[in-house]
């Protein structure tokens, strides 16, 4: 009994269930959700609790025009992402490297879109410290804005991995790691978007 | 059989010396740790606590200003909560979920080491403010307006603020690391229904804590952002409000009660079977008990806000929710007394620790569903009934069973067996002492005398019964000197403790006390829930390398499957490394600079925490990383 | 058998408990005065008997399975038990909790069902650490005392100037916070006359301690009376209460005092317009005798430390005059 164990132990067999370390990737991610949802869940409460009016203070309705824009490099930059790590898992290291440098790009296109258009327009409007709108509203845009910025880092850390060649068929946990949280990052931003640029209009 | 062993050790043991002390990454020596240094905060909140008995054991002593009683009791609180009890027990878990389970190491070694830096760091952090008498005034719980800038000016709530944040990381990056390692590291053959009832107890808890925490970090996140730089969340005049910060603060605060209180019943669970003589009665309804409890308590946070003038459709709610969490707590309380009635109770302290425990525990939980009656709760909340009511809780729940766990884990992890008469002599002081400080604090409460008063005036029926919790109290203080002594003598010249003094069910008594560096010479098959009970020559087979695997072949541990622990993978473990260490020291700097408000500073605590973190990275292989 | 002994000693205390309901002087829910503290009582003696049966019977449990007499050969079983943990750990405390549960509604529906229409409203305005009292159809302003009628509903608004307070007297009702933004509703009443000790219940700073009232309850006329001569500003005063009153229209008091009838209007401390009818000085810290108003004049920190009044720069004559004229303000 105890042999014939051993054996399968030391010969690691194909149909392996999930590493350690993308267990270790979805619970952070699951505690980063949750930040999120309590975030969202204090916008409302605030919204609701005492403010007639929403935007209060005279502020304009939030418009979409730029956070739309923003949408588009964000959302499409996941498609690279899944073909860099189909790549990965393929052994096709340019679909690899291509998908990196190219859902950098639109990540990083969405960063500059924020903090070269959007912001500035805003904080002409109201700052973090107008009233409690503006400090929801910089809080949950500046933390997701970290959270990509926290997405290129990891993606160009993937990327030098990747130049490296550390990457291969069987070895590659970075990759789906870097993948998982970027696909993690958009789909936040669908609930940003949605709550400090749409639900204003409700 | 002498072969492996040297094999195992030469892969396994860690140069000695001052800078592997730094660079360790061993479960055991950061679970000693994380218990030693968890113990040094329980001391010095205690005193903290003695300071407070004494300015009250008489009405209107003037031993201590007010200033200093509200850091005082401010300081006992988040001392006992966030450095004390979770970190012990997370000590426990630590040192003995890995050898419960049957495996190396924790999932995440580094992660492991850089979590109790950062509790040791967090802990340093806050104490220094008590060091410099700039500790916070608020309470454990900290309300807003009064913790805001315009009434609290000084660093004193930030270093709450700053504070709870620093050390939350440290909880988080614990419970993700416990998750991972029962999921994945369980020994082949202990399917979940197998899993001893600690391990059921400290997965539970960190998925608690993994919903709970981020509540209490974006709260203090909101706190500081309004107390450094002019934000408004809980500012009335700028359409704040003041009750977010109690919504935030007990969705995590009230689950938090169970995230201490739910590893310590696993520790009853454990040890009292063990001095029963026979295995636990309805094993799975315990477990059902131990899940729910976990997942009811995020459904009864507003019972702390009953007296706030919230609707009342919406008081009923959670005053059944409340009521409901009562139940998987009885279940338990039940399969304990059922199984000493159907065992053969040996009297060892231990097991003493753990009857003291059923008794304070029971008043403890007799008295909780009170509060989920609204009428009785808006009449005795902050009172120092609810004082009572949670020592019960959480000194019977949590701090009773942490000493049974000393006394019976103890002998494993120094390899010593403690002095039996010092031990019950502990045990007695520490029970009388505790029965004595805190039960006249029930009925100073129904006498109308409100919490967090650092004075009373007297003839208000109060005096004798605050003059007799402060005697308890150092009765109190006694038993734990007491184990302290006993402790000491036993390093000194305890009798050797051998592999298994307590004839025990569990995998950490079949190796030797202190376990090796490698714990275990073959990771062993587990074929039932006590393995040491139904395979009396398991640690014989485990020594000669024929448990199971021996995978001397590097730092290596058995992966397995989630549910059925079907061996699938052989894990490569990371060794020591000063990356840990390092990215833990750019936190402190980190905390330090927001505390002062230099981001000059700041940055270059990022920039030491970025090195810590590239090198932890660069070093981790793609196929398994830690 | 020294397990029984401890037994033993927490049932002496339990037991103790009943004593001090004996006592008086004592701010005890256990001795309700009005009828929303007398229904708590009950709940709790309802609470408190279940509570003790369910001690009595774990501990009974556990005392037989500590020290049952075995045989020697017993055998101890591997299983069993599962029946006997469902009975006791579900569906025991299913039932009683229910039981309790709906118990506690049908008191909460008491407590909370609306106020009778006459009903007088009292405002209740907590401040860091003495307590406003306004009687708004009067225009009556006072601190730290409130007087209500017997056998009357007061309907209580109850808000904060600063921090949150909460409001509590244990003989007459359950406790409601004062929470900045918003104004909460509660119900005073008191069966009979007397004077009841209320206390902030809320931790709010330096010296929530020392942040205590009294409401005195007196038979309708006799409230009536009271309000009437509450509402009327001072009259002329001589002698030395007239300097008094010239040192205190010409020092630092009037920058945080009233006293209707003169031009002091200032409204960050009490009112202090019928001043020397009131029981105790600074939110009940000591009783209102001349030697205590002038100690606390000159120096509030003695008294209450951490109190925001400033020590008033008066020379010893001018003192006395102060004393005598704020003491005359019945």
């Amino acid at each position: 009994m105890s042999s014939s164990f051993a054996a399968t132990a030391t010969t690691p067999p194909h149909a392996r269930t999930r590493e350690s370390g993308w267990w270790g990737m979805l619970l952070f991610i699951v505690t980063e959700a949750t930040i999120f949802g309590i975030l969202f869940a204090t916008y409302f409460y605030l919204r609701f609790k005492n403010m007639p009016v929403w935007p209060p203070d005279g502020i304009k309705q939030p418009t979409l025009g730029l956070p739309l824009l923003m949408s588009a490099f964000l959302l499409t930059s996941s498609i690279p992402m899944h073909v860099a790590e189909l790549g990965v898992k393929k052994g096709k290291q340019t679909w690899l490297k291509a998908g990196l440098a190219l859902s950098f790009l639109l990540g990083a296109g969405f960063l500059v879109v924020m903090l070269g258009f959007e912001y500035p327009e805003k904080l002409k409007e109201f700052t973090a410290q107008t009233d409690v709108y503006g400090s929801l509203f910089f809080l949950i845009t500046g933390l997701h804005g970290s959270h990509v910025f926290v997405g290129l880092v990891m993606n160009s850390w993937a990327q030098v991995k990747a130049a490296r060649g550390r990457f291969d068929e069987r070895h590659h946990l970075t990759m789906l790691n870097v993948a998982v949280y970027w696909h993690f990052v958009d789909v936040i931003w669908i609930f940003v978007f949605l709550t400090l640029y749409f639900s204003p209009r409700f | 059989m002498v072969a492996i062993a040297e094999r195992l050790t030469s892969i396994w043991e860690e140069t000695p010396g001052l800078a592997s002390w730094l660079t360790t990454v061993d479960h055991k020596r950061i679970g000693k740790r994380y218990i030693a240094t968890a113990f040094v905060f329980f001391v010095l909140a205690g005193l903290e606590a003695m300071a407070m008995r004494i300015q009250l054991a008489r009405p209107g002593q003037a031993v201590f200003t007010p200033n200093a009683f509200n850091q005082l009791f401010t300081m006992h609180g988040v001392s006992m909560i966030f450095l004390f009890a979770t970190p012990i027990l997370s000590g426990f878990g630590n040192y003995f979920v890995p050898l419960m389970i049957g495996a190396r190491d924790m999932a995440f070694p580094r992660l492991n080491a850089f979590g109790y830096w950062v509790f040791f760091f967090a802990g340093l952090f806050m104490s220094f403010s008590l060091v410099i008498g700039k500790a916070p005034t608020d309470g454990w719980f900290n309300y807003v307006p009064f913790a805001l800038t315009h009434y609290s000016p000084g660093l004193n709530i930030d270093f709450y603020g700053l504070g709870i944040i620093f050390v939350g990381i440290s909880s988080t990056t614990g419970a993700i690391n416990f998750i991972v390692t029962i999921f994945k590291m369980r020994a082949p053959g202990m399917s979940i229904n197998r899993m001893p009832l600690f391990v059921w107890a400290v997965l539970t808890t960190a998925f608690a804590i993994v919903f709970a925490l981020p509540s209490l970090t974006v709260a203090n996140v909101l706190l500081e952002l309004d107390r450094k730089a002019g934000f408004h969340f809980y500012d009335v005049a700028h359409g704040g409000d003041p009750i977010l910060w109690q919504h935030l603060f007990w969705i995590f605060g009230h689950p938090d009660v169970y995230i201490i209180v739910l590893p310590a019943l696993g520790i009853v669970s454990t040890i009292l079977p063990v001095f029963s003589r026979r295995p636990i009665v309805a094993y799975p309804y315990v477990v059902l008990g131990t899940v729910a409890i976990g997942i009811v308590g995020f459904g009864v946070w507003v019972h702390h806000m009953f007296a706030t003038g919230l609707p009342q459709l919406g008081l009923s709610f959670f005053s059944a929710a409340s009521m409901m969490v009562v139940i998987p707590s009885g279940i338990q309380m039940f399969a304990w007394v059922i199984t000493i009635i159907k065992g053969r109770p040996v009297f060892t302290v231990p097991f003493l620790f753990i009857i003291g425990f059923i008794v304070t525990f029971l008043i403890g939980g007799l008295t909780g569903p009170m509060f989920a009656a609204v009428p009785f709760d808006q009449q005795i909340t902050d009172s120092y009934f609810v004082v009572a009511h949670f020592h019960y809780v959480l000194f019977g729940g949590a701090v009773f069973p942490i000493f049974a766990a000393l006394y019976y884990w103890l002998p494993k992890m120094t390899g010593r067996l403690t002095n039996e008469r010092l031990g019950k002599l502990s045990f007695w002081l520490i029970f009388v002492g505790f029965q004595v400080t805190f039960f006249p604090m029930h009925i100073m409460g129904l006498l109308g005398m409100p919490r967090r008063i650092y004075t009373y005036q007297s003839g208000l029926g109060w005096d004798v019964w605050n003059m007799t919790s402060s005697i308890g109290s150092f009765v109190l203080a006694a038993g734990v000197l007491a184990f302290i002594i006993d402790y000491y003598l036993s390093l000194r010249r305890g009798l050797p403790a051998g592999d298994d003094p307590w004839a025990a069910d569990t995998l950490e008594w079949a190796i030797s006390s202190p376990p090796p560096a490698y714990n275990f010479e073959s990771i062993p098959q587990v074929s039932s829930r006590e393995p040491l009970w139904d395979q009396p020559d398991l640690p014989q087979q485990i020594r000669r390398g024929t448990a199971g695997p021996v995978l001397a072949e590097g730092h290596e541990t058995v992966g397995t499957s989630v549910l059925d622990a079907d061996s699938e993978d052989v894990l490569e473990m990371p060794g020591e490394s000063p990356w840990p260490l390092t990215s833990a020291v750019g936190l402190l700097i980190i905390f330090c600079a927001l505390l002062i408000s230099h981001l000059l500073l700041a940055a270059a605590g990022l920039v030491v925490m970025s090195i810590g973190i590239s090198g932890w990275l660069w070093d981790t292989g793609d196929v398994n990383s830690g | 058998m020294r397990r029984s002994r401890a037994l033993l000693l927490v049932v002496a205390a339990a037991a103790a408990a009943l004593l001090p309901a004996c006592s008086s002087g004592s701010p005890s829910t256990l001795q309700p005065r009005g009828p929303a503290a007398q229904r708590i009582d009950g709940l709790w003696w309802f609470m408190f008997w279940i509570a003790l049966g369910v001690f009595a019977v774990v501990i009974g449990m556990l005392l037989f399975g500590l020290f049952r007499r075995r045989k020697s050969g017993e055998s101890v079983a591997r299983g069993g038990g599962e029946r006997a943990v469902v009975l006791l750990g579900i569906v025991a405390p299913a039932i009683i909790l229910t039981t309790l549960f709906v118990v506690s509604l049908r008191d909460l529906n008491a407590l909370s069902a609306p106020a009778k229409s006459d009903a007088m409203t009292v405002s209740v305005i907590g401040h860091d650490w003495w307590w406003e009292v306004r009687y708004p159809q009067r225009h009556v302003v006072t601190a730290n005392e409130i007087h209500i009628p017997t056998g009357t509903q007061v309907l209580l608004h109850l808000s904060t100037g600063d921090v949150i307070h909460s409001f509590w007297v244990p003989q007459l009702s359950e406790k409601t916070d004062m929470i900045p933004g918003k104004t909460n509703r509660m119900l005073l009443e008191a069966d009979r006359p007397g004077i009841y000790r209320g206390q902030c219940a809320e931790f709010c700073g330096l010296e929530h301690a020392r942040m205590s009232f009294l409401v005195i309850a007196e038979p309708p006329s006799q409230f009536q009376t009271w309000l009437a001569g509450e509402s009327q500003p001072i009259g002329s005063v001589t002698g030395a209460a007239a300097q008094g009153k010239r040192v205190f229209l010409t020092s630092t008091c009037v920058s945080c005092h009233t006293i209707q009838g003169t031009n002091a209007d200032a409204t960050d401390g009490p009112d202090l317009t019928h001043f020397g009818s009131r029981r105790t000085i600074a939110a009940n810290s000591v009783a209102n005798t001349p030697g205590n108003l002038a100690a606390w004049i000159e120096d509030p920190q003695g008294i209450k430390p951490g109190a925001l009044m400033p020590p008033a720069v008066v020379e010893p004559r001018q003192l006395q005059a102060l004393v005598t004229f704020l003491e005359g303000l019945k």
